[in-house]
């Protein structure tokens, strides 16, 4: 994924944990293309992320994003309803791994958690991102942010398309 | 300078010494996984691989609905039989009367080991630090990868250190402390840290109170929790040990940390962690009063033994005042129970004990709430929504606070009614 990513900001709190992102109602669903409807269903507020979020859209949160179970739903759910990356201060280690290992990427943004706070960062704002730089532009109030790149193994695996491709691929090689 | 617990271990793992931070890549001792088997074996398919790297390593305990509660939970299930049927893989816990929740279960059967290097999909995988195992949580697509290739990329963690001194007092209880921990930590506090747990207070505990502490280290963002291996530990295992190829291994006394705190047990009163977070620590005394709907006793966080002989201490010859679920983590667990008559005392009190499994912690069946219904529980999460509906309210105790709470249909402390 290159060049400048443009699209609509969806933005949530601290603490965003999986049972706010896909909760364990739905667990026993296993296909990833059937899970972007349940998204942020028990996220007060977002009911309507679901029905409303277009591809493109971004998910914008605080420290944190995604603690609590090691589901991987929480991850297909943002992916395959088009959100091209989270944009989050931080998130928990097996959220981490699991959008790593599912070609997904995260930008750590400093700042963003208190932005979000103070209200200079809000739901609809018109935001474009460059991948490469971890560059993020706020269209709307005309602010900047900028995310931490990733370490080369991660780049790695993200680059193949996620951890199966990359084992695939480094199967054929082998 | 020394090492820390974490450096020892995955250094073992690796065959060559390292450091915090160092990314290393191990083969696991053992690999658990329980209902999410299915989906797993799925993206395992599809990496073109056809036999598991060692089936022997492969540890597969049904927990999460059993038994199966809708056809989608039984399809999981079915899948993970033939799966392990087909590949060979003896350690197969189906829903039968051996089998029970997943960490319970992996610690009974002997494949909790000291020095060790376990991977689970599940995030409560970190219990197993009880036994001195480097455990971790990953999620599915990293399992079937494991399975394939036996190895897993890891980065060594830095570690954050707690000390804790002192006893706990009559009525306190190791769940108690580690609520008091996690609110004074906050739920990422320990963000991709291996929590070591060190001191006399850790010695005097039981396994299974040093399991609860383990088990809640996720809830502070941890990638393992973990207390020293001692005699109990090797008591515990001896018998049941699955594996010759562990070795006791603990932090030298000059290891470097990023982070540390200590505690005197003797300060420590009974706690709850409020609604929606598990980091919402407070004082009994605080929450006093809230009327509940429903009290749920069980799971791998404080559903053993111990757990249930401390609900039966304050239910004895008395009746709870709402509905009580309560629940063993494993048929190891329920047999002892109904051996000792703590079942006897729990039903005569009106409590509804239901067959080992994760229950209603994770709102699949067995308990799940109604709008507006508030339950306090001893499991390790009270997100919003998690039991079932997304306006009931989940409050987080241990299980004497929880059986106090029963009995008076309200928050209660439990010293007030020993």
């Amino acid at each position: 994924m290159s060049g400048i990513l443009k699209g609509r900001a969806w933005v949530f709190g601290d603490d965003v944990d999986t049972d706010l992102i896909y909760h364990n109602k739905y667990l026993a669903e296993t296909d990833p293309r059937n899970m972007p409807q349940y998204s942020f269903e028990y996220y007060p507020g977002k009911e309507s992320f679901a029905r409303e979020v277009k591809p493109g859209d971004f998910v914008v949160a605080g420290r944190n994003f995604g603690c609590g179970s090691s589901r991987e739903h929480a991850v297909h759910c943002l992916k395959e309803a088009g959100v091209p990356v989270i944009l989050a201060e931080t998130c928990s280690r097996i959220y981490y791994r699991n959008a790593i290992n599912n070609g997904y990427p995260v930008l750590f943004v400093k700042g963003i958690s208190s932005a979000i706070r103070d209200g200079c960062i809000k739901d609809g704002d018109e935001l474009e991102v460059e991948l490469e730089t971890g560059t993020i532009r706020d269209m709307t109030s005309g602010r900047s942010y900028h995310g931490d790149a990733v370490s080369d193994l991660e780049r790695e695996i993200m680059s193949a398309g996620g951890l199966i491709p990359y084992l695939k691929s480094r199967r054929k090689e082998g | 300078m020394g090492r820390t617990f974490a450096e020892y271990v995955l250094g073992r793992a690796a065959g060559h010494p390292v450091s915090a931070n160092e990314v290393v890549t191990v083969e696991p001792d053992f690999c658990m996984s329980h209902d999410n088997t299915g989906p797993i074996s799925r993206t395992f398919k599809r990496i073109g691989v056809k036999r598991v790297w060692d089936p022997n390593r492969l540890v597969v305990i049904l927990d999460h609905g059993v038994p199966a509660p809708s056809s989608d939970h039984a399809i999981n299930h079915k899948e993970a039989r033939e799966f392990m049927r087909g590949q060979g893989a003896p350690h197969f816990y189906d829903v039968t009367s051996g089998g029970g929740v997943c960490h319970q279960k992996f610690c009974e059967e002997g494949f909790a080991l000291p020095g060790q290097v376990v991977i689970g999909s599940d995030s409560h995988t970190c219990t197993y630090g009880a036994f001195g195992t480097f455990a971790a949580g990953i999620g599915r697509t990293e399992m079937a990868a494991a399975w394939a290739t036996g190895a897993i990329w890891l980065k060594v963690p830095e570690s954050f250190r707690i000390d804790v001194s002192g006893e706990l007092r009559d009525g306190v209880s190791a769940k108690d402390f580690i609520l008091k921990v996690m609110g004074d930590v906050r739920s990422d506090g320990a963000d991709y840290m291996s929590v070591e747990f060190h001191g006399e207070g850790i010695s005097a505990m039981s396994v299974a109170e040093r399991m609860t502490l383990c088990n809640l280290g996720i809830e502070m963002g941890a990638k393992n929790a973990v207390c020293k291996p001692d005699r109990k530990v090797f008591d515990f295992i001896r018998g049941r040990e699955k594996s010759s190829d562990w070795e006791a291994l603990w932090a030298d006394p000059d290891a470097e940390y990023a982070r540390a705190l200590s505690y005197d047990l003797s300060g420590i009163t009974p706690g709850v962690a409020r609604p929606h977070t598990v980091d919402n620590y407070a004082p009994v005394e605080s929450a006093r009063g809230v009327r509940i709907d429903q009290a749920f006793i069980g799971t791998c966080t404080n559903g053993r033994l111990e757990d249930l002989r401390d609900a039966a201490r304050i239910l004895k010859g008395r009746r709870a005042a709402v509905r009580t679920i309560v629940i063993p983590a494993s048929w190891e667990v329920y047999r002892a129970a109904m051996r000792d008559g703590t079942l006897d005392v729990l039903i005569d009190a009106g409590c509804v004990v239901c067959n080992p499994g994760c229950g209603p912690c994770l709102g699949a069946h067995m308990g799940t709430l109604a709008p507006g219904e508030t339950c306090i529980s001893t499991a390790n999460r009270n997100f919003k929504g998690r039991m079932g509906d997304k306006e009931s309210f989940i409050y987080l105790a241990s299980p004497l606070t929880v059986a106090a709470s029963a009995l008076r249909g309200e928050i209660s402390d439990p010293r007030e009614v020993m």
